[in-house]
Parts: C-alpha cells; structure tokens; sequence
C-alpha cells in the first residue's frame, strides 16, 4: 500500500512542478469556460435589421414592432429599393434585411397566404443563420396569433423565404457548458494520463518501474489516480463556474451529474490509456489525443454540431464517442432536470463504454517491453 | 567466490522484425563476479539485458536468474534484482532525496533500512540531495541511478551500459565502486562499448552484431589471440598506417594511442622488415616491437 | 608553426551563469588543418566553450575569432562557416541518405546543382552509392557516423566541431573514422573534436584539458606526456582532472 502511496504523490509533484502543466490543468477550464461563453458566443445580441416593404400595411407594422421588442433584434433602415439593402448588408451596416412583398395584409387575409423573405449577411454564415433564426422565430409567432384570431378560417401561412439555408437549430446558450465539462474531463483524463505514461517510457524510468516488484495493476491505478482527482477539481469549477458565472441552472440532482461524470472520466481514463499502449513518444500520444480524441469530440459529440444534421455515416460514428452520451446525459439531468429514469439508455451505454474501456486497455498494458 | 551459477543463458534468440539482435547466445554467470558484456552500440547488450531483467521474452532459448526461469517465475526475479538501465532512468523533476525514496519505497523497502548498503556512494551525492536530477552532472546522476539500483539490496545487478558518455577520470571511480559492491557478495553484470574497462571484469563476453564471439577470463581471451602483434612507434602515425596496412601478409593495422598495433598471419613480415618496409619509404626514427594482444587486439581480430 | 594561419583565436574568454562561472578566462589558437583535442570531465566547461565557439551562445568577456568571424557580433556568419557533428544528434532517421544529403546541402544554401555534385562525390567517397536510397535509420551505425561526418562538411568549412563523433562504435570503425578525420585536416580542415577515448586524444596534433573552467594543460601529446611523466594520454588525463574540485 506504501508503493502506492509514493507513487500517487510522485505523479502529482510532477504535475505541480511544471507550471505548464499545473496551468494546463487548473487555468484551462476557467478559460475554456470563459472562451465558449463570451468570446465564441454563438448568441447574438441587438443585431440590426432592415426592412423594405411597405410601412403603411398593417401586418408589417405589426411584425416590425414585435421585431423591435425582441431583445436580440433591433429595427435599422425602413428602406425603399433592393440596391440600398444590399449596400447596407455588404457595408455590415445590418446583419439582416426583410423584405415583404407589396399587399402583405391583404394577400394574407385574402388569400392565406403572403411571402416575406429574410436577405442575410452570408460572409458571417453563424451569425446569419442565428439572426435569420431569431427572425422567423418571431414571424412563426405571429402567424400563430394571426391563426388564433382567425378562428373559423383557413390557417393563415406566412411562408419567410429565408435566403441563407443553414443549419436550422438554434445553439441553446446552455449548450456549450454540458459540451465544454466533457471536453475538459476527457482531456484532463486521456491527454494527460497517456503522455506522464508515454513520458516514463521515453525516459527510462518505465524499465525500472516494471522492474519493480510493484504489481502492474497498481502501477496503472496510481498512474490513473491523480488524474481522477484532478477532473473531480475540473467538475467542481466548471460546475461553479457554470452557476455563478453563467447562469446555467443545475436543475436536475447532482449526486446523479456527479455519478455520470465519473463514469465519463473512467472512460476517458481507459482511452488515455489505450493511447499510452499504442504509442511510444510523447508527441505520438500527443497527436492521438488531439486528432484522434479531442477533434472527433468537438466535431461529432453535438458540441458545436448538433449531431441531428449530421450525415447518417458520420451520426452512427458519432455513436461509439463516449462525450457524445455523456453531453447528452448532463444536458437532460442539468438543464431539462431529468431524473435517472429517463437516462437510462445513455447511461448504461457510458457505463458499458466505461467498462469495455477499462477492461481493454489494463489487459493490453504491457507488463514487458515491446 | 563460490562456484554457483547466479545468471544462466542458453540458446538465447531475439528478433526484430528483420533484424536479428540476438543470435543462439550461451552465458554462464557465477555468483558474486562481476562479468562484463563488451560491444559496440547496436551488438545487442541492451536486448539481452531486458530479457534477463524479465522485460521483454526471448524468441527462443532459456535463461534464469538465481536459478529462477526469466518467463516463469519472471515476479520473484524482479524482487531480488537491481537494475540500471542505459540512460540512467531518474525522474529529471524531482530531487535527488526524492528519487531515492521513491524506488527505494517501489521496491518494498526504505532508505533508512538499506542505507549501509548504499552509504558510500550516497554520502558522495548527499549534499545535493534537493537538487533535481535533471540539474546533476553525469557523473553525479550516474551515482545517484546506482544508488537507486541498489536501495533494495538486490542480489544480482544488471548495469547497461553505466559509463557511456562518462569521463574517464569519472568511469574509473565508478569501477573502483563496483569492486566495492562486489565485495558485499552481489553478482553484477555490467555492459560497456569501452574496451579498456575489460580488463577491469573477473569474466567477459565480447559481443558483435547479435554473436558472442569471445567469452573467459580476461586473459583467457588474450590468450586466444592467434596471430602475431607488433606494436610499431614513430612520429607519424598516419603515415606508418597508410605504408603498412596494403602490405601482404598483414591482417589489420590499428592505431594505438600512440603506437600503431600491427597483426600478421604466419607468413607475414617480422620485426626486421616492417622496419626495414618503413624505412624504405622515408620514414625512419620507428620502434618495432612484438606485443602480446589487448581485449581491444582480440576485438579487431575477431570482428 | 607560428607562421601558420588561425582557424580559431580565442582571448581570455569568460561566459558565467549567474554566480557561477562555467568558462573561467581561456585563450587558446587552433591552426589551419589541425587536430584540436578539447578533452576535460563532465562539467569542466566544454560543452560552454563549444557552444560560444559554435557561435550559439554568447561569451560573457573575452574576445575572439572562428574562421575569421567574431565571436560576439558574427554569430550568423560563424554559424554558416562551420560544420558540427555530434554523436547525439546528426542525422534525421527517417529520411534516406541522398535526402540527408539534399537537406543539409539546402540548409547551407548550396545550389541544386552542387548538392548534385556533392552527393555523387560525396557517397563514391563513402563508397556508399548503392546505400544512396536507404533510409538512415537502417544503416550500421558505423555508416551513420562516417555519413554524418561527412555531411557535417558538405558545405566545405575551414572548421568542423566533432563532439563526441566515436562513443559507442566498435574498434575498427572507430578507427576508420579517424582516417577520415585525417584525411579531413590534411586536405585544410581543421577539426577540433571532444572524446572520452583516451588513446584518440593522442592521435590529436595537439590537446587542450580543461579542469573547472580553466585550461589546465595545452599541448601535443607528447610535450603533455613529458610535462607530466606519463606513458599515456590516459595518464595525463587522470592527473590533471582528477584535481577537478568542482561538481557541475
């Protein structure tokens, strides 16, 4: 038991006595925290738009005004022609322009039917499809009222023309929090654990560790230890810093987000250490992790892609990525505030993952050398 | 010294992919010697270590260590073993003290318990012991990796390569400190690319490309030696290499420091007239002299 | 002698880290085509010196020139002008000879048209031409060194620095390897080399021990010999860095 014990704390001296580590480990969820949430904000705020259309018809005023009470949205230039609202978008003096057709009202009353289109800024394709979004949101509710004042009668359709066709989901603001807690663990977990393996082998002192009388699977758990203490640390401050800081509610149990993280980083533990078999030099680990684990998990997890509007390929790959479920699982306990009940598909799936993992990876370390 | 066999080698074969590091090596280690495996980087003294130090498994032939099998009982071999591997493994980010406790608390013992053991070497580094290894000199970190080695007091030490990239005035200190471990009875096995420290081992083995070509006593080897030596003396070392090496009759001929060691098959030139060819040529002012044979003479001739 | 050109000039060089002062006041001369020993135990200052030499590290006082640049404001300059070879670090593994060759040809600026030139001359030499396509990790080590030697001087410099060229190879190739080095100085080339083999630094025209920061003895083998009756350079070694007080 002493073995361990000198084992564990001489992994976190080399954690402490690098400050790049040491940095890497404690600095890099506030920043990351802080970078999703303000600097690569997907959300936008007061977004000009204009409108060309007619400003006597009662329907455009109406949903020009709702425009104009939305808080993310704000009315710039009633225009007269095209050629002003193409200057005005090309010169970025508005995110957005929306044009009716002439007669809107009495199209839509007539004949159910009227035509608006929504002209965004195609340079800046995020920020365009978030305000064209944030728009027809507003025209869809108006619609809705229109039909419920218009009991009796047909529905009344507003078709918004939207002219730059991109991802429809809108990124919740509590998106990236969920997203970002599995970057971090699985980083912290996998990244670090194989490079401080990968790192005995090249100097050497693997050799005289295995040499040792000290039993191969207590090497491995105390290889693994630190780690797993230092991701509780992670989760705790991403957790606070998502409450205090972001505003994003815990509205689900935390005993239950807490179980599933540690399922979480004991499968990013059996990947990091999967890496640290396969690969001989730091960089080797370090590539592994970064393009192999870290990528997939931005791009396929439903991160920063929801993973909806994947291609069907590329979902069923995005399947077998634990961060995946895992973002899945905190979203629905944090945020929707779902009880294990309604996990538990995603979770046994992690915990299978966990298992597998684990299992795979402390049988294929290696005991010898090559 | 007692006629035990301590580490046994039989027909041990490893390969690389195509290359073969070893081939059908056979070694006998008696208890308490200290026997050295002499070769050039790349002979494959490291794989050979590794097998014995049960990390990686011969693809044929069979070893033990204390009479113990290097595959099947490789856990009791790993407790009553000690072993430096070729680039002194110290964890360059922490302290000298911390080093040491650590492998001494790896291998199941304390500093304190063992501290006899390793007093004299230790005592020599003692006053950096906050110092991190990776801020030691070579030679400070070469004493320190042996300490480390010897924390647990094992019975069998296995050094690869310990000199390698050590002074000279260092790597002698370092053998007289092996004679002193020897003395407490530990057999030791030590791997060197430098010929000279040969004489310095109770038995070598003389290892190239994969092959033991040699193996005895120092002067056992020597003795083995079949052709005639010359050692020849002048002032111009190159010149005497480039004049004697194309002559018929003459195996090698290798500079010495500063002497020139020539060998001869049985019907190759003698004293007189290698004198004599040299002064032909314009070089005069040589000594020639029949010399017996170095380990560094065996090597040539053997390779 | 006297008469001779100067590769290397050095005055009363001083580089100090701190408190602690690595190179302590060296001067020494190194002529055209000879073979300069730079012999002293780890942590004698060798490695300082070498650096400030080489023209990667800056002397603290002192003057001098290497290959006719100074060493405190031509550094770039030096640097094009020497070769430098060590046991640790020479060549990429994975790249095959000729690309070795290409490579540092291009780093030295030469035209493709003389790495062209060079790598034919270079691998009849070496006697190496149908090696031309291996991959340098495959080849003997003995190769390596004699290839890496080589290409330390594809850019034809008045000066080579060899640190450590021959630890770890067998007898013979060791041996071959200083004909090469022989070769070298006789065409022009001065080389100053480091070693731990005692009998190569008597091969060296003339050796330089240095002890804690200083040059505690300069001279030919044999003059070293005489001064401190010994039979070998081995010897002599023993004598003057044994005194060494200092650990690193």
């Amino acid at each position: 038991m002493k073995e361990i014990f000198a084992f564990i704390s001489k992994e976190f001296m080399h954690i402490f006595r690098d400050r790049r580590t040491t940095l890497i480990v404690l600095v890099m969820p506030v920043v990351q925290i802080v970078l999703f949430g303000f600097a690569i904000s997907t959300e936008v705020h007061n977004a000009v738009v204009d409108v060309l259309g007619d400003m006597s018809d009662p329907m455009v005023q109406q949903i020009v005004c709702s425009i104009e009470n939305n808080e993310y949205l704000e009315i710039g230039k009633i225009l007269d022609n095209p050629d002003q609202m193409n200057e005005r978008i090309r010169k970025g003096k508005a995110m957005a322009a929306l044009c009716f057709e002439n007669g809107f009202d009495r199209k839509l009353n007539s004949e159910g039917k009227a035509s608006v289109s929504i002209v965004s800024d195609g340079a800046d394709p995020n920020s365009a499809q978030i305000v064209s979004s944030y728009i027809k949101g507003v025209i869809s509710s108006e619609q809705l009222n229109i039909t419920t004042q218009m009991t009796g009668g047909g529905a009344a359709t507003m078709r918004p023309n939207v002219q730059l066709m991109y991802n429809p989901a809108m990124n919740s603001s509590y998106n990236f929090v969920p997203g970002v807690m599995g970057l971090i663990l699985m980083l912290i977990c996998s990244m670090m654990t194989s490079v401080s393996i990968v790192r005995e082998k090249e100097l050497g002192t693997m050799e005289l560790v295995l040499v040792s009388p000290v039993k191969p699977f207590w090497i491995i758990l105390s290889k693994l230890t630190p780690y797993l203490v230092l991701s509780v640390i992670n989760f705790i401050s991403v957790l606070l810093l998502a409450v205090f800081v972001m505003d994003v509610p815990i509205n689900g149990s935390i005993t239950l987000l807490s179980l599933v993280a540690l399922i979480f980083v004991g499968s990013s533990l059996g990947l990091g250490l999967l890496v640290s078999v396969i690969s001989s030099t730091q960089q080797t680990a370090m590539l592994l992790c970064g393009m192999g684990l870290t990528m997939p998990t931005m791009m396929l997890s439903g991160l920063i892609f929801p993973c909806e509007s994947m291609p069907v390929a590329l979902q069923i790959f995005s399947d077998i990525i634990p961060a995946k479920w895992f973002i899945i699982i905190v979203k629905k306990v944090m945020i929707q505030g779902a009880g294990l009940s309604s996990i538990i598909k995603e979770l046994s799936i992690l915990t299978g993952m966990m298992v597998f993992l684990l299992w795979f990876s402390i049988k294929k370390f290696k005991t010898r050398l090559s | 010294m007692s006629g035990n066999i301590a580490i046994k080698v039989e027909g041990i074969s490893k390969s690389y992919k195509a290359t073969k590091a070893l081939e059908n090596i056979n070694l006998e280690i008696k208890e308490g010697e200290i026997f050295g495996l002499i070769g050039p980087d790349g002979a494959g003294k490291t794989s050979l270590f590794r097998i014995l130090t049960t990390l990686s498994i011969a693809d044929s032939g069979k070893a033990s260590v204390n009479g113990r099998d290097v595959v099947d009982n490789y856990e009791d071999i790993r407790r009553t073993i000690g072993y430096m591997p070729g680039h002194f493994a110290l964890y360059q980010d922490l302290s000298v003290e911390e080093n040491l406790n650590f492998y001494a608390t790896v291998f199941g013992t304390t500093v304190e318990e063992n501290y006899d053991t390793i007093k004299e070497i230790y005592s020599q580094i003692e006053m950096f012991k906050t110092r991190r290894a990776g801020a030691l000199s070579g030679g400070m970190k070469q004493k320190l990796a042996l300490c480390c080695a010897l924390v647990h007091k094992p019975d069998v030490l296995f050094l690869d390569e310990p000199t390698t990239g050590v002074d000279a005035v260092s790597r002698k200190e370092f053998w007289a400190m092996l004679s002193r471990i020897k003395k407490s009875g530990v057999t030791i096995m030590v791997s060197t690319p430098y010929m000279d420290e040969a004489s310095l081992c109770d038995r070598i083995a003389l290892i190239l490309n994969g092959k033991i070509i040699d193996q005895g006593t120092p002067e056992e080897i020597r003795s083995h030696y079949r052709n005639r030596l010359y050692s020849v003396k002048g002032n111009n070392m190159f010149q005497i290499l480039q004049i004697l090496s194309p002559l018929s009759g003459i195996l090698s001929c290798s500079s010495f420091g500063c002497e020139c060691h020539v060998a001869v098959d049985d019907n190759g030139p003698d004293e007189k007239s290698l004198l004599a060819t040299l002064e032909s040529k314009g070089v005069t002012g040589c000594t020639v002299e029949r010399i017996n044979a170095s380990i560094e003479d065996c090597f040539i001739g053997l390779s | 002698m006297e008469n001779r050109e100067k590769t290397v000039i050095i005055k009363h060089l001083v580089k100090r880290f701190g408190d602690f002062t690595a190179v302590n006041d060296i001067s020494f001369d190194v002529h055209k085509g000879e073979i300069f020993g730079f012999l002293g135990a780890n942590g004698a200052g060798k490695t300082t010196a070498i650096r400030i030499l080489c023209g990667l590290s800056k002397p603290t006082s002192g003057e001098g020139t290497v290959a006719g640049y100074n060493i405190r404001n031509q550094q770039e300059a030096i640097k094009k002008h020497i070769g430098y070879m060590s046991q640790k670090f020479s060549l990429y593994p994975d790249l095959k000879v000729w690309e070795n060759i290409e490579l540092f040809g291009g780093i030295y600026g030469l035209s493709d048209k003389q790495i062209a030139e060079k790598t034919t001359k270079m691998l009849k030499a070496l006697s190496m031409e149908d090696a031309r396509d291996m991959f340098v990790r495959d080849m003997p080590l003995g190769w390596k060194q004699k290839l890496a030697f080589s290409i330390s001087m594809v850019h034809d410099p008045q000066i080579v620095f060899l640190d450590e060229p021959t630890g770890g190879v067998d007898p013979v190739t060791r041996r071959n390897f200083w004909k090469m080095i022989y070769q070298a100085a006789s065409n022009g080339v001065t080389v100053f080399v480091t070693t731990h083999y005692m009998d190569e630094a008597e091969y060296c025209d003339r050796v330089s021990i240095m002890v804690d920061g200083v040059v505690e003895a300069l001279g030919s083998p044999s003059q070293l010999k005489e001064r401190y009756s010994a039979n070998t350079m081995d010897e002599v070694f023993t004598k003057i860095a044994g005194r060494s007080i200092r650990e690193e």
